[in-house]
């Protein structure tokens, strides 16, 4: 026989939420000890780097003034005379350069994996960008200086002859209708060191893409398929917008690494300290790559200056990171179809 | 390619962009006849049809019943070439859409889908989309262009066919994947009736609703016999007794591949079947 609940309800019972505990079993809280610290200590390092930079950069900066540091190109820190707006500029104009080339390649290859490839081709794909993302940046960095160099600047001296009326591709200091090849104006610019480092920056782009598009729900394919979509009508209303975030989010990845590429960069460009807005030109610099080449003729005040540039990129980067780790966490989240 | 709207007037809306270049061979607004000769199936060395044929009348809802795992989703999957997309899948046989054949090499995959609409046992809108872009989602697929007012009308009219309209009209313009599990299945109904196909396809439409929403997909599926074919995959027997004119059952024996059974019209297969299999399904002894 059934019961049927009072209408009143009972007023001695507390009606408050209680609280809820577990009892956690012995590996469970040895599970938990070591991933904390694991946890911790990452973040400790992390904290320590930030720490050690601002200790050490935050003198050097105040020497000159943050005014003058952020706004002075030359950097002669044994008269007192530096700053970071020529080599910050070089950064960032390599790395503008690295992702307009390597974004739509990085789409391109990933969109072919997952969606064009298929059997051994996808796998073998696959795995070929990640034994290039293994390729040490200073194999990377020779072989831009002795290959890609000599092969790319007729290239360059094209572009500028055809399009240098566009502001940032003019070179100056050469007579296009010179009968001469002369492509030394051509060499070391910050065209070339852009160049090597969409390379670098082409696999993890392409694998976190990859990973992205490879989660597009079949479901939403098929439905797409099902309505007479061709692959690129699919690809465009299935793959791209649920792909969106591993776009933004591994275009961002690359940008990070593009900020902080060293080597590569310190061996094919020729350093200037000074703004250069021709990106074909010849001379361009690097905060990463000019602290690498005055770090073994500084003194310690000159030092203090490298730590005080060292500070700015890793601010920059952890910028970058954190909005790319933000978008690719936010991408999708409650629009998905249930189940 | 013309429409036919609510009041009965053939609207001529869309030229198919691809019209010139290929005539269509089969174009054409009214439901049509289905026809599967001899269909066998493959994935990989694993055969899981044998030789099926069945005549899936025009403007007839055609049911097809039977135990899990006996290849009837995969025959309705062949029905618009669905299956080729599995990479180990092959197919033997043909299927005649009004006496042609839809796997004819000299023939565009796209065309035959867009005339074969399928609907899915999940509801798969594009969450990127609103209600209204979701609807007329084929039509961007299909590379078709069309006015503002044809799109508020082509819209609408499917809706209403779809039984969603009085639900969503006031809120077209957000997001598809914000309904409830039964009017996102209902918009995907909506979705496939948009680009006027000939034949709906449906894989266990219901399987994943409520009793209240599965009465509403099959209120829609008849308010659609006449206007389209319509060929449904149940596991739920009362409702292929409900909602169809012809059903096929189909069997497996273990590892063997699946073939139908028998086939016929809906009421002499439930009452009066003539195998004993056939009799043991409907009748809930098995399967």
């Amino acid at each position: 026989m059934s019961t049927v609940l009072p209408g009143t309800r009972a007023a001695e019972a507390q009606d408050v939420p209680r609280p809820l505990q577990q009892l956690l079993e012995q590996q469970d809280y040895l599970f938990r000890a070591v991933t904390r610290v694991g946890g911790g200590i990452v973040l400790a390092v992390m904290a320590l780097v930030g720490l050690f930079l601002a200790g050490n950069g935050i003198g050097a900066i105040g020497e000159v003034g943050l005014g003058t540091f952020l706004t002075t190109q030359n950097w002669a820190p044994e008269t007192n005379d530096f700053g970071i707006a020529a080599v910050l500029w070089g950064t960032v104009q390599i790395a503008a350069v690295a992702l307009a080339v390597a974004m739509p390649l990085a789409l391109g290859t990933a969109l072919f994996i997952t969606e064009v490839a298929t059997g051994w081709l996808q796998k073998s794909l696959t795995s070929l960008i990640d034994l290039l993302a293994a390729v040490p940046s200073v194999v990377f960095g020779l072989w831009g200086a002795y290959m890609l160099q000599p092969n790319v600047v007729d290239f360059s001296k094209w572009l500028s002859t055809w399009f240098g009326w566009i502001p940032f591709l003019q070179v100056d200091g050469v007579d296009p209708g010179s009968p001469l090849r002369d492509t030394v104006p051509y060499t070391a610019s910050a065209f070339i060191a852009g160049l090597v480092v969409a390379m670098m920056i082409v696999p993890i782009q392409t694998s976190i893409m990859t990973e992205s598009f490879r989660r597009a729900p079949t479901g939403e394919r098929e439905g797409a398929y099902a309505l007479g979509a061709t692959r690129l009508g699919m690809i465009g209303t299935v793959v791209l917008p649920f792909g969106r975030g591993g776009i933004i989010g591994g275009t961002m990845l690359g940008l990070g690494r593009a900020l902080g590429e060293t080597i590569a960069i310190y061996l094919i460009i020729s350093p200037v300290y000074a703004i250069n807005f021709h990106v074909l030109e010849k001379g361009a610099n690097s905060i990463a790559a000019m602290i690498a080449l005055k770090y073994s003729e500084s003194n310690e005040s000159a030092m203090g200056a490298l730590m005080a540039a060292g500070l700015t990129l890793f601010v920059i980067t952890m910028l970058v990171n954190i909005t790319a780790s933000a978008i690719m966490a936010r991408s999708r989240s409650g629009a998905e179809s249930e189940g | 390619m013309t429409m036919q709207s609510a009041s009965g007037h053939a609207l001529a809306v869309f030229d198919p962009p691809d019209g010139e270049a290929l005539p269509d061979p089969l174009a054409g607004s009214d439901a049509a006849e289905l026809d599967a000769r001899a269909v066998s199936a493959w994935f990989g060395e694993r055969k899981v049809l044998d030789r099926v044929s069945l005549t899936m009348a025009a403007g007839q809802v055609t049911a097809l019943i039977g135990p899990s795992g006996c290849g009837k989703s995969t025959f309705l999957r062949i029905l618009n070439r669905m299956h080729e997309m599995v990479p180990t899948a092959s197919l033997a046989g043909q299927v005649l859409l009004d006496g042609s054949d839809i796997y004819d090499p000299g023939r565009r995959v796209t065309l035959a889908r867009r005339h074969i609409g399928m609907v899915f046992q999940k509801a798969n809108p594009f969450p990127a989309m609103s209600i209204y872009e979701n609807t007329i989602a084929g039509l961007k697929l299909a590379g078709i262009k069309a006015s503002r007012v044809e799109k508020d009308f082509l819209v609408e009219d499917s809706l209403r066919k779809a039984s969603l309209w009085d639900e969503v009209k006031d809120r077209l313009h957000q997001p598809g994947g914000g309904l409830s599990g039964g009017q996102q299945q209902r918009l995907c109904i909506a979705r496939s009736l948009a680009v006027s196909p000939r034949v709906l396809l449906m894989d266990e439409p219901c399987s994943a609703l409520d009793p209240t929403s599965t009465r509403r997909v099959e209120e829609t599926i008849a308010s659609l016999r006449d206007q389209v074919t319509v060929v449904i995959v149940t596991h739920n027997m009362q409702q292929a007794a409900r909602i169809s004119d012809t059903c096929a059952f189909f069997l497996a024996a273990q590892n063997d591949p699946g073939a139908i059974v028998e086939h016929g019209p809906t009421e002499a297969m439930f009452n009066y079947p003539q195998d004993e299999r056939t009799s043991d399904y409907v009748n809930g002894r098995f399967g």
